[in-house]
């Protein structure tokens, strides 16, 4: 009895050191970016021009490409997302088309990344010849960032109890007077949380704009959205890895990864944040 | 089996209605008139019926998948499922009080003045008399003046389910339906609600489903028996209660199931 | 009256239209990824794409053997759930059956920022401080291999597959437990001879969605596994992935030449995999009742 307990104890004390050696790994990650990272950021290095091919001077012409295609994704696929939503939990019954719709969600979610690259290369970039740009960019972005946005949005929806639309119904109002004036302004919030986990993954995604967007260098800021970009995530890959001399600047590197780091991981923490303050808001 | 009462206008005229979720049939046969201007009791052991049929009276059973219905219903003689039928200026006429309380998370205020506004009234000095002249009707305007801008979430349970009445008035409907309304409440809520049923039936043809039946002896005019779907006995309340026709109706009323 | 009803219909049909959008998007990929390959049948012919050679780029033949790329892929998908695998359930069954509640609420939200982190910072982590270590610790001329590609993308299939078992998990009916602990089971034996077999197929699906992640994944293997298109079946060995291969190669084809061709072909073999990866975890999980239909 004793020594089954004695042996329990041991593999119980296994499983805890497996999960935290993931927590030391993540942890591990975090500080040597953090630590590495800092020393090169700098007034200059957030709002200058990169130097001799990135390996002196700024990377803002990046941060405002990576701010420019995440505008741009957001802006095609917040509301697609949100009208998907809607029909989906309002309006659709149960069918083989809603069925196909569900099926073509979790498609979507597992689609490559690299793959949207192709396919936007091919749809967006040659067939609609939008050529490489913000605008063909943020398009591939949009597809991949939907099921997200939707699966978000619609369960923002579903929180929002029964008895609120049908009180609402019950009082002469349309249908979709009772989603506008009386759903949606309390799933709105929760959708919003979809929303910025949505615009972080387009921020640090690089295969999809590597083939539809990104351009290493540009002498000027773009002008338009059928110009080319700069963005950090394809500005961090080319100097760690295509550079002539990687080696010799890794504080520029870090500094990159740094800046995207924060980005991507501040913008999840602002959505749990924001999904914590609704869920303490409306307790229905 | 029908029964017409004859000494009152009709208000509601339900003929020959049976009612599916699906493939289950929910309701069999139901005829009924009911009268303008009473209120008038639904009992019966829970799944009856009483619920269903109350929803069918304002169509509130269009919004669950894969119901369907046949009969007629007709209000003031027109058959609200005609499918020229406008929904919306049907449940504009016919209000309900849900059994849960259910006020928007909004303040008192916009919850009363939900349903007048999406009816296009703007003025706020009108909405204010609206919102008022519930509120005094509902028998709350007293406990709630001083803060009508307050959250509606803020109130106690009878205090909701009042202020749920007052914004079903606020639309002004002929039929209000309420279906269990005090069934969530404690003793001292619930007679203030029904005082304020005793009240509201000068200008209220009202229908109230209720599990209580000292309550429904206590409110009601007219009483309806439902049973496994059907209608078993509907009369004046006095004789339901005293002098049941069916045999059913009389073991329900003296306790012997439900 | 009849304008609100035309009103009613109008809005209808747009979010239904909008509903409709993620199966047109999945159909376009389909489509374009077909259209832009297509030709290449003709000429050099399909059975070009059967050859074990990868190499697009040469002044004598050029070769567009899929086979290396698609062992690539094979052998870091593999060495990558491997690895994964034991972090994964043990720390799901870790986290809903061991844990405090204290405990749970920090590492699942901070197990999740492993998921955000973005595949470039990844790799370049890698590249940085994995690829070295590995190069020191099993004293190798590169640290550029398929292992240590798999070793970063364990780490990004880990969050998958940890949250969805112990989803599964925690949808075992509390009275298997209960019958097994008043039956003299001990917790342990509870956890790994009731809870985890009932658990099971969730878990099957978890690990296979993580791997649909895994083969997908292009910026951290492009980065570390040192990308040569040799058939190899050694994790010590640099390999190129078919993600790899798209990325790096897409930005010097001409459009529309052979090689461009060849490229889509393997962006099509690749939404394939995943396509079926997902297709089988998605019913698994659909027919234990873990996804609402």
């Amino acid at each position: 009895m004793n020594s089954k307990r004695t042996g329990e104890k041991v593999i119980y004390w296994l499983m805890r050191g497996i999960t935290y050696l993931v927590v030391v790994f993540i942890a591990y990650i975090l500080i040597d970016i953090l630590i590495h990272g800092l020393p090169a950021i700098s007034w200059e290095f957030i709002t200058g021009d990169p130097e001799k091919s990135g390996a002196e001077g700024g990377i803002f012409p990046a941060i405002l490409g990576t701010l420019f295609l995440v505008i741009g994704t957001i802006v095609v696929a917040l509301p697609l997302g949100m009208f998907s939503a809607i029909y989906l939990t309002e309006y659709a019954r149960q069918s083989k088309f809603t069925q196909t719709i569900r099926m073509a969600i979790v498609t979507l979610a597992g689609v490559p990344s690299i793959v949207f690259g192709l396919f936007g290369l091919g749809l967006f970039v040659v067939a609609l010849d939008f050529g490489a740009s913000i605008l063909a960019g943020s398009l591939t972005l949009a597809c991949m960032i939907l099921p997200t946005i939707i699966v978000a949005s619609e369960e923002a929806l579903k929180a929002v109890p029964k008895y609120m639309r049908e009180g609402s119904l019950a009082l002469g109002a349309t249908k979709w007077e009772t989603i506008y004036k009386n759903v949606l302004p309390y799933a709105l919030p929760g959708m919003l949380t979809g929303a910025i986990l949505g615009i972080g993954r387009a921020a640090g995604e690089t295969a999809p704009i590597l083939l539809t967007a990104a351009a290493f260098f540009l002498p000027e800021l773009p002008s338009s959205v059928y110009d080319q970009v700069m963005a950090l995530p394809y500005h961090l890959y080319i100097l760690a890895t295509q550079h002539p001399e990687a080696q010799k600047i890794l504080p520029m590197q870090y500094g990159t990864a740094l800046v995207l780091l924060f980005l991507v991981i501040g913008l999840n923490f602002v959505a749990i944040i924001l999904r914590i303050k609704v869920r303490k808001k409306y307790k229905w | 089996m029908s029964e017409i009462l004859t000494d009152n206008n009709n208000k509601v005229h339900v003929e020959n209605m049976n009612f599916y979720y699906g493939n289950v049939q929910a309701l069999f046969d139901i005829n009924m008139d009911i009268a303008e201007k009473k209120v008038t009791a639904f009992i019966g052991p829970s799944g009856c019926g009483k619920s269903t049929f109350l929803r069918t009276l304002n169509r509130m059973n269009d919004i669950i998948d894969g119901t369907r219905i046949e009969g007629k219903v007709l209000i003031d003689g027109s058959d609200i499922y005609n499918p020229m039928t406008d929904v919306v200026a049907l449940r504009k006429k016919v209000g309900m009080i849900f059994q849960k309380s259910n006020p928007f998370p909004k303040s008192i205020f916009d919850n009363i003045a939900y349903g007048p506004r999406l009816h296009g009234v703007k003025d706020k000095n009108q909405l204010m008399e609206i919102v008022e002249s519930c509120l005094i009707k509902s028998a709350l305007w007293d406990e709630v003046k001083d803060r009508l801008d307050k959250s509606a979430m803020g109130l106690s349970g009878g205090q909701q389910q009042r202020l749920c009445i007052a914004r079903a008035l606020a639309i002004n409907p002929e039929v209000v339906l309420m279906d269990e309304p005090a069934s969530a409440l404690d003793p001292k809520s619930t007679l203030k609600i029904e005082d304020l049923v005793n009240e509201l039936k000068k200008d209220y043809t009202i229908i109230i489903v209720t599990n209580n039946m000292q309550q429904a002896g206590r409110v009601s005019d007219y009483t309806a028996f439902f049973y496994e779907g059907k209608l078993i006995e509907f009369g004046a309340t006095g004789q339901i209660f005293t002098k049941p026709n069916q045999k059913q109706t009389e073991d329900y009323i003296t306790g012997r199931f439900g | 009256m009849n304008k609100q009803r035309l009103k009613a219909k109008i809005i209808k049909y747009f979010l239904q239209s909008c509903g409709s959008l993620s199966i047109i998007i999945v159909l376009l990929i389909f489509l374009f990824l077909f259209k832009e390959a297509f030709p290449f049948i003709g000429s050099p012919g399909i059975g070009e794409l059967f050859h074990n050679i990868w190499n697009p780029v040469s002044f004598q033949k050029e070769e567009f053997g899929l086979v290396p790329l698609i062992t690539g892929s094979v052998l870091v998908t593999i060495l990558a759930t491997v690895i994964a695998i034991p972090f994964g359930i043990i720390g799901a069954v870790y986290i809903s059956e061991v844990a405090s509640a204290k405990e749970r609420e920090f590492l699942k939200p901070f197990i999740e920022i492993l998921a955000g982190i973005p595949s470039v910072v990844l790799g370049f982590f890698g590249l940085i401080v994995i690829a070295p270590f590995i190069k020191d610790l099993f004293g190798l001329n590169t640290g550029l291999t398929a292992l240590t590609g798999a070793v970063l993308l364990a780490f990004m299939a880990i969050p998958t597959i940890m949250s969805i078992s112990e989803d599964a998990i925690k949808s075992v009916p509390a009275a298997y437990k209960e019958a097994s602990l008043a039956l003299g089971a001990s917790k342990l034996e509870t956890i790994w001879k009731v809870v985890v077999p009932a658990a099971l197929s969730g878990i099957v699906a978890s690990v296979m969605l993580g791997m649909g992640r895994v083969v997908g994944e292009t910026m951290t293997v492009m980065m570390v596994t040192g990308n040569a298109p040799v058939i190899s079946m050694n994790p010590f060995t640099s390999v190129r992935t078919m993600t790899a291969t798209i990325a790096a190669e897409m930005g010097e084809v001409t459009i529309g030449s052979d090689h461009y061709m060849a490229l889509f072909w393997v962006g099509i073999v690749l939404m394939l995999m995943t396509f079926s990866l997902n297709l089988i975890s998605y019913r698994v999980l659909k027919k234990y009742g873990m996804i609402d239909k």
